[in-house]
């Protein structure tokens, strides 16, 4: 089985989000830059899949020389191989459009990307790539078997789940309980700098939308607090103050 | 030129969403001189949908075959851009449901549209035509300028008001040309729980973290929420340890919840936890420690013990209902 896994180049979790004065850029001062949560999870199973029924992961990536870093801990957690499209990645559509040139005639059974980037949260790629390329996709899957050329998908709904089958080749995002994420041991590190990691140059997409401004929210005001041992007084603020209740 | 919407359903009923989409659809048409029209898709009677109309619709088309009972995304897509080439519509509106989520970006490649997920704002109103998102999960906002000719907007459930514009409306039944590989996924299941509210479109979630010491004790938690009509969450600890399932984890590796209240107990409020509850209208948080970090993104705090606090609220919620009725 050949899979297929797109990872993004995102801030980690912690990170305080500032941007720059232009107000239209991230700031990427001190911000330490993680494989996007989803990603891994997507990575993970696509490993537990190949591992099991033979097979190979190449991971894709759209960035400039600056998430190579972020590529090779990919390939240490155990990608077979890595390609980088050397651009800046605009936005999913045009992201989406750089992945589906360069996988349209490679054969991938699966093609797996996290349910959405934790900076954008377009959760728009998998379905844009399915558009683009002719194939099914099915978004935000928790459970994802393979089994003799038919995957078994669990898709979230509102207040439950849906059990969905598909012949492969398919496309899906990944959600939590797809797997555990896993963490790279010594000899995964060692290998990861010798794997291949091929770039390729990008192809023109048309700018459809652009982000013209970011902005922080307002904070909250100063928490009222009520005492413990009068909790009808916080019901009522409920009601008749927050009008919530 | 007009504004299409997306009329969700969930077993034959229309989603409070759809309503949503349809307020919000009506706004943008009134402000582009035009008309605002649906289409649904599913078994959904007729009187149901006419529904729509007390919120601005002025047609609605309905598709009612028994090969499109079940959400198929990519025969979804190919049904809703042929309604909307059919109607000249270069705005379709619809919810960032689960399902909304899966189907617009399909969408937006068939119409080479502009897509803005998750908008919690009208269009402006000065060519731009941009409409305000969420970003870092919650820690930011951006404001996307679509300037391609069509343009798709899911609209952040719980996040616009439901308003009455009622007129007349005609249900037309619709027949879209569909392809057999569109058809390629199948539904073979679906599990839903009947009596329980659904988390991303919660007007109240009751929401519990690692303070209550063990998924035993979320009796209380899961009766409080009863008692308000409230979804249940919780934070990432609780779901990685299995404590609850996944699907109730709230923040940024998990769903982000607007609602109109979020009662947070026993949750220390992490930033990764906080960038998913941000844009809740109101917080109230309970927390033993009084410089957990969550009181400073509350509106409404009680220092004290869940397990001491939680039964008390629970009596005092009883007692307000009781004298509220």
């Amino acid at each position: 089985m050949k899979v297929l896994v797109c990872i993004s180049n995102v801030p980690d979790t912690t990170t305080k989000i500032n941007f720059n004065d232009d107000k239209t850029s991230f700031n990427t001062t001190g911000v330490q830059f993680i494989i996007n949560p989803y990603d891994e999870i997507a990575l993970t199973r696509a490993l537990e899949l190949t591992e099991a029924q033979g097979g190979t992961v190449t991971v894709i990536n759209i960035g400039d020389p600056s998430t190579d870093a972020t590529i090779r801990k990919a390939l240490a957690i155990g990608a077979t191989d890595a390609v980088r499209i050397n651009a800046i990645p605009r936005d999913a559509y045009f992201v989406a459009t750089q992945i589906a040139g360069y996988a349209k005639d490679q054969g991938f059974d699966l093609i797996l990307t996290g349910r959405e980037s934790i900076d954008y949260n377009g959760a728009q790629v998998a379905s844009l790539l399915g558009e683009m390329m002719d194939l099914p996709s099915i978004s935000i899957v928790k459970s994802l078997q393979i089994e003799g050329g038919t995957a078994t998908l669990e898709r979230e709904i509102e207040g439950g789940k849906e059990v969905i089958s598909c012949p492969l080749p398919l496309i899906a995002s990944a959600s939590e309980g797809m797997a555990e994420p896993r963490i790279p041991n010594m000899r995964g590190i060692m290998s990861a700098r010798t794997k291949p990691l091929t770039v390729v140059e990008p192809v023109e997409v048309p700018n459809l939308q652009n982000i013209i401004k970011f902005e922080k929210p307002e904070g909250r005001g100063q928490v009222k607090l009520v005492s413990a041992d009068e909790v009808n007084k916080l019901v009522d603020l409920l009601h008749s103050e927050a009008k919530t209740i | 030129m007009s504004v299409l919407i997306y009329a969700e359903n969930s077993k034959g009923k229309l989603k409070k969403s759809s309503f949503e989409a349809a307020s919000y659809a009506y706004s943008v048409a009134s402000m582009l001189n035009t008309d605002a029209y649906a289409i649904s898709i599913g078994e959904v009677s007729n009187e149901e949908l006419e529904k729509l109309a007390k919120y601005g619709i002025k047609k609605i088309l309905t598709v009612n075959t028994a090969q499109m009972h079940n959400f198929v995304n990519q025969a979804y897509a190919s049904v809703i851009a042929e309604a909307a080439k059919s109607l000249s519509s270069n705005v379709v509106v619809l919810s960032a449901t689960f399902s909304g989520k899966a189907l617009a970006p399909r969408l937006a490649v068939k119409l080479q549209a502009a897509y803005v997920d998750g908008a919690i704002s009208l269009p402006t109103n000065d060519g731009a035509f941009t409409v305000r998102k969420g970003a870092f999960s919650g820690k930011a906002f951006a404001d996307v300028s679509m300037s391609a000719v069509n343009k798709i907007i899911a609209i952040n459930p719980n996040s616009f008001p439901i308003a009455e514009n009622s007129q007349p409306a005609v249900v037309e039944a619709f027949a879209p040309t569909v392809k057999d590989t569109d058809f390629r996924t199948i539904v073979k299941e679906i599990i839903q729980a009947a009596d329980k509210v659904s988390l991303p479109e919660a007007e109240i979630v009751v929401s519990a973290g690692r303070g209550l010491k063990g998924p035993e004790n979320w009796g209380m938690i899961e009766e409080l929420a009863d008692l308000l009509g409230a979804a249940t969450a919780c934070s990432k600890p609780v779901s990685d340890a299995h404590w609850r399932p996944h699907s109730e984890h709230v923040g940024q590796t998990g769903i982000a919840v607007s609602p109109n209240l979020y009662i947070a107990i026993g949750i220390s409020g992490a930033i990764q936890h906080l960038a998913g509850v941000s844009s809740s209208k109101v917080i109230v948080v309970i927390n033993k420690d009084p410089e957990a970090p969550f009181f400073k993104a509350a509106d409404y705090g009680i220092v004290g013990d869940a397990f001491d606090v939680v039964p008390k609220l629970i009596e005092a919620v009883k007692e307000f209902k009781a004298t509220h009725a």
